[in-house]
């Protein structure tokens, strides 16, 4: 009896940290989360389908590269408030509008990537792969794709890492997810509910991370560190690699530095 | 068209831009905090990321202040922010949380650009008998300055962006036009703020492009820095 009054005391006292918020509003909880994921999820896959031809076509025209990767940093500048705002008259107050925001601002990361990536593959794996007999078709899809695979699955990460974030700003118009709870916490001055979204939100984007570092680590077998024998061949062994996969992880990381800035 | 048409009528009605809630004091709050917090941010990122890049540390702080950074919704910050004492402190919630959000691209990009500075050079300055600061202002800060620049506008635009969110929880700003709009479903107001807001974000970003081809120490020849732009295109 005690414990159940207390329980609903930090209800009642507004504490940040509260067990029955999670009881009794478990089902509004987990609404948003499903919200937040299928608009994070739908975005970055509509992203991903329109970065990939963007960025082949970046390549295979130079001339409008420059274009292509200046328009999607154009995009990237505007504050998402602004962006969710500029759509509304297109969209109206639909989820359909925070989608196109956040796939907008999926292209910058994505289409730099794959093309970072499909521009470091080696010119000798390309000639080999021709000298084989191999199609632009089979050269793109077995050789080139594979070899860009690092660098797309680190755009990759980065665009659903901030989508998860920027999903909340959905809550302009009522489609943020977690968003949603946070915007409806903030005038209700109710802190558990705030602080666990916010928490959820942190939780929802590590998530995602590990997730799609796993499925890299899968798409990816040769990437992966040599079992380690003795420590001083391991070491040996780890720096092979990295002087082999050189050129991509190089463009990878840079290119990750370039995009360590995030849109608010 | 219709509702630019009607946007545009809004920006071009000067009562829009008087008083409190006008344009022009909403753009003042929103330049303010926002200078107010990349001056902040600079000086709290710069000497740590150019001192630990320096001595060749803390790489992993780095990348990770830039990943927790991604992670961490600018929205939740601000909320959370105005749920505690600092509610009532003026403009303080938005400019720390500009602050906790301008400094990560600062600081990795200021710390990768001191550390992709060429082994060789520096083996050449110290073979030279350059000082560790010698070494720092004369080869290390004048190589690292392209992504220096590059952290600087990341930053500055981050700040532009979360500067307007931080109308959502109820703080001043151009974002303020845009949530009054949707208060009162007036769309043209809308999608003026939002045009306001955007166009603030685009003027700050061409600025620092100017400033960054202006102040740039490794102004060259053209045949040189053709190969440097060549280096830079492959890279991104």
């Amino acid at each position: 009896m005690s414990m159940r009054l207390a329980a609903q005391g930090c209800l009642a006292a507004n504490d940040w940290i509260c067990g029955e918020y999670l009881r009794s509003r478990g089902q509004e909880l987990t609404d948003a989360t499903v919200e937040h994921i299928w608009i994070t999820v739908a975005s970055v896959l509509i992203g991903l389908a329109v970065a990939f031809p963007l960025a082949l076509f970046a390549r295979a025209k130079p001339a409008f590269a420059g274009a292509v990767l200046g328009l999607t940093t154009l995009l990237y500048t505007i504050p998402s408030l602004a962006m969710f705002s500029l759509l509304l008259p297109v969209f109206g107050l639909s989820s359909a509008l925070v989608v196109t925001g956040l796939v907008l601002y999926s292209l910058t990361i994505l289409v730099r990537n794959i093309l970072a990536g499909l521009e470091a593959v080696p010119a000798e794996a390309r000639e080999a792969a021709r000298g084989m007999g191999y199609g632009p078709g089979r050269l793109l899809w077995e050789v080139e794709l594979p070899l860009a695979l690092p660098a797309v699955m680190a755009g990759l990460r980065i665009a659903t890492v901030s989508t998860v974030a920027l999903t909340t700003v959905g809550a302009l118009v009522g489609k943020g997810g977690l968003g949603n709870l946070i915007d409806d916490g903030v005038q209700t001055t109710f802190k558990a509910q705030v602080l666990t979204a916010s928490v959820l939100c942190v939780v929802l984007a590590v998530v995602a991370d590990l997730l799609l570092l796993a499925v890299q680590r899968l798409l990816t077998p040769w990437a992966r560190p040599p079992r380690r024998q003795s420590s001083g061949k391991a070491r040996r062994g780890d720096r092979i690699r990295t002087a082999r996969g050189g050129p991509v992880e190089d463009a990878t990381r840079r290119a990750d530095a370039e995009m360590a800035e995030g849109v608010a | 068209m219709g509702v630019l048409a009607d946007a545009w009528t809004w920006l071009t009605t000067g009562s829009n831009w008087d008083g409190e809630s006008g344009a022009w004091h909403r753009l003042g709050e929103h330049v303010y905090v926002s200078g107010v917090a990349l001056l902040l941010a600079c000086a709290i990122a710069l000497p740590i990321a150019l001192w630990l890049g320096h001595l060749g540390k803390g790489g992993a702080l780095a990348v990770n202040v830039s990943n927790a950074g991604r992670a961490i919704p600018v929205f939740a910050v601000l909320a959370l922010f105005m749920l505690t004492p600092l509610r009532t402190a003026g403009y303080a919630p938005t400019i720390i949380a500009l602050v906790l959000f301008a400094v990560p691209p600062l600081l990795t990009n200021a710390y990768v650009g001191m550390r992709e500075v060429d082994r060789a050079v520096l083996e050449a300055a110290r073979g030279m008998g350059m000082s560790g600061w010698q070494l720092f202002f004369r080869v290390e800060l004048p190589l690292a300055y392209p992504l220096l620049m590059t952290g600087l506008r990341s930053a500055a635009v981050q700040v532009v962006a979360t500067a307007t969110i931080a109308s959502m929880v109820g703080q001043g700003g151009l974002g303020r036009i845009i949530t009054a709009g949707f208060n009162t479903y007036n769309t043209p107001q809308v999608v003026a703020g939002a045009l306001l807001a955007a166009g603030l974000a685009l003027l700050v970003e061409g600025a620092l492009v100017v400033a960054d081809r202006l102040c740039n120490p490794l102004r060259k020849p053209v045949a040189s820095r053709r190969k440097e732009s060549g280096r830079v295109t492959a890279a991104a």
